[in-house]
């Protein structure tokens, strides 16, 4: 569920942030609170913590007093914009990697993608 | 902010002569679950036993809420400590070693003690001396749990457990510690199991403590480099090396440090590979050491946190 390239309460943080993307919390929904998180998850609830602590912080989420974790309003859009900026370096850059290794110039390499995408998008439709 | 629940200062026992625990500089966080790991015979069960008075130290100290625990039986009275091979008079059977601990721990719940029983399915009517190693240590769980006690050893809890009772531990533990927070210090061999469950670890080595750090610092701090043994041997030039091993002209070595993007490169492009190391390969790698391995270049770094070097006691912020 975890693995261990980086500290679980940051892989938490990137996974809540993911269902967030994804529509599975929507803004102004409650999030689960450390406790259960903890319990759910089976991680000690510093971990849990220090993951919902890093979402507030980055204002992908905010507390209610006494009640609990919500969604920020035009947290997907922040969260969007942050995963847009690390596309570059996350996607392309292995892939562009992978491409020089096989021996694939540049522009083999966009006609595989415009031909991946052409068929992701007929999927998407039909 | 955090405050020490256990300090020990050049805390040695020795058993004839011989170190089990030398030297040891501890502050163990209150509230907080903690880890101590190490192999076999690196000084756990003697650190745990020493800390609730069990024992006594050949030199050094122990403070528990600042006082030494030996003289003070209100201290002992704070810590429950369960240990994997915990006997029992005789003719014990289930309902009294639960009458005699409920005597023993102030803060007992008799609630949480029922719901284990019943989840672990301890039976009632043999004698415990008949137990099985899974029911020892189920019983064991339910008084460490039930006791509430505000400090909490667990000496290899899981012994015998199968995988359904080791699920229930896990669920009751992080259950009980979110409702009724307390320190808790458990040794455990199943790291890749456990680790999730863990605030803070202890890593011990042939009676030091080699490392003292939360979890989520120890993620990430040394990774796994492997290939030919010649770009292997340029690469560890000058690195802190915490094991290594090699076959014919293939080698493995664990780095303690973190990996650069540049050490990536370099790496990739010397063929070597680069992979992340678990706590529990960590705690192996500490285990397993370099004195075994030819350092005649003088290229790995003994620095502070090679293995049995030192007692080393770091703190996260």
């Amino acid at each position: 569920m975890f693995d261990d390239t980086r500290p679980i309460f940051l892989q938490l943080a990137d996974r809540i942030a993911d269902d967030v993307l994804r529509g599975i919390y929507n803004e102004e929904e409650q999030v689960p609170s450390t406790n259960e998180l903890a319990a759910h998850l089976r991680i000690n609830p510093a971990t849990a913590g220090k993951g919902l602590a890093r979402l507030v912080d980055q204002g992908v989420l905010y507390k209610r007093r006494g009640i609990g974790m919500f969604v920020a309003p035009g947290a997907r859009a922040l969260i969007a914009e942050e995963r847009q900026r690390d596309f570059a370096e996350r996607y392309i850059a292995p892939l562009v990697a992978e491409a020089r290794k096989l021996g694939l110039d540049t522009s083999d390499l966009v006609r595989l993608v415009e031909t991946e995408a052409a068929a992701s998008v007929k999927e998407a439709t039909s | 902010m955090t405050t020490t629940a256990i300090e020990t200062r050049g805390l040695t026992r020795s058993y004839r002569g011989q170190p089990a625990i030398a030297d040891v500089n501890l502050d163990i966080h209150e509230g907080v679950i903690t880890g101590l790991l190490g192999r076999n015979g690196a000084g756990k069960t003697t650190l745990m036993s020493l800390i609730t008075a069990q024992d006594r130290p050949t030199s050094g100290s122990i403070r528990v809420a600042g006082r030494e625990p030996f003289e003070h039986a209100d201290v002992i009275e704070r810590m429950c400590f369960v240990r994997d091979n915990q006997r029992y008079p005789d003719d014990y059977k289930l309902k009294h070693a639960i009458r005699a601990a409920r005597i023993c721990y102030p803060n007992w719940s008799q609630e949480v003690a029922d719901r284990l029983i019943r989840l672990f399915r301890i039976p009632t009517k043999p004698i415990v001396k008949k137990f099985s190693r899974g029911q020892l240590s189920a019983l064991g769980i339910v008084l460490g749990l039930a006791s509430r006690s505000p400090i909490t050893f667990f000496d290899e809890p899981y012994l015998g457990l199968d995988a359904t009772a080791r699920n229930i531990f896990y669920d009751e533990l992080l259950r009980e510690y979110a409702e009724h927070p307390r320190t808790i210090i458990l040794s455990t061999h199943l790291i890749d199991e456990m680790d999730q469950l863990l605030e803070r670890v202890i890593i011990l080595d042939r009676g030091r403590v080699v490392r003292h750090e939360g979890v989520d610092e120890l993620r990430g701090a040394a990774y796994q480099v492997a290939g030919r043994a010649t770009a292997l041997e340029e690469h560890l030039r000058g690195r802190a090396v915490l094991s290594r091993r090699s076959i014919g002209g293939l080698g493995t070595a664990v780095v303690n440090g973190a990996v650069t993007a540049e050490d990536r490169e370099l790496a990739q492009d010397a063929g070597l590979d680069i992979t992340p190391v678990s706590l529990q390969d960590l705690v192996a790698a500490y285990g397993l050491g370099v004195e075994d391995a030819d350092l005649g270049d003088g290229g790995a770094d003994p620095g502070p946190s090679a293995p049995g070097t030192r007692t080393r006691e770091r703190s996260a912020a």
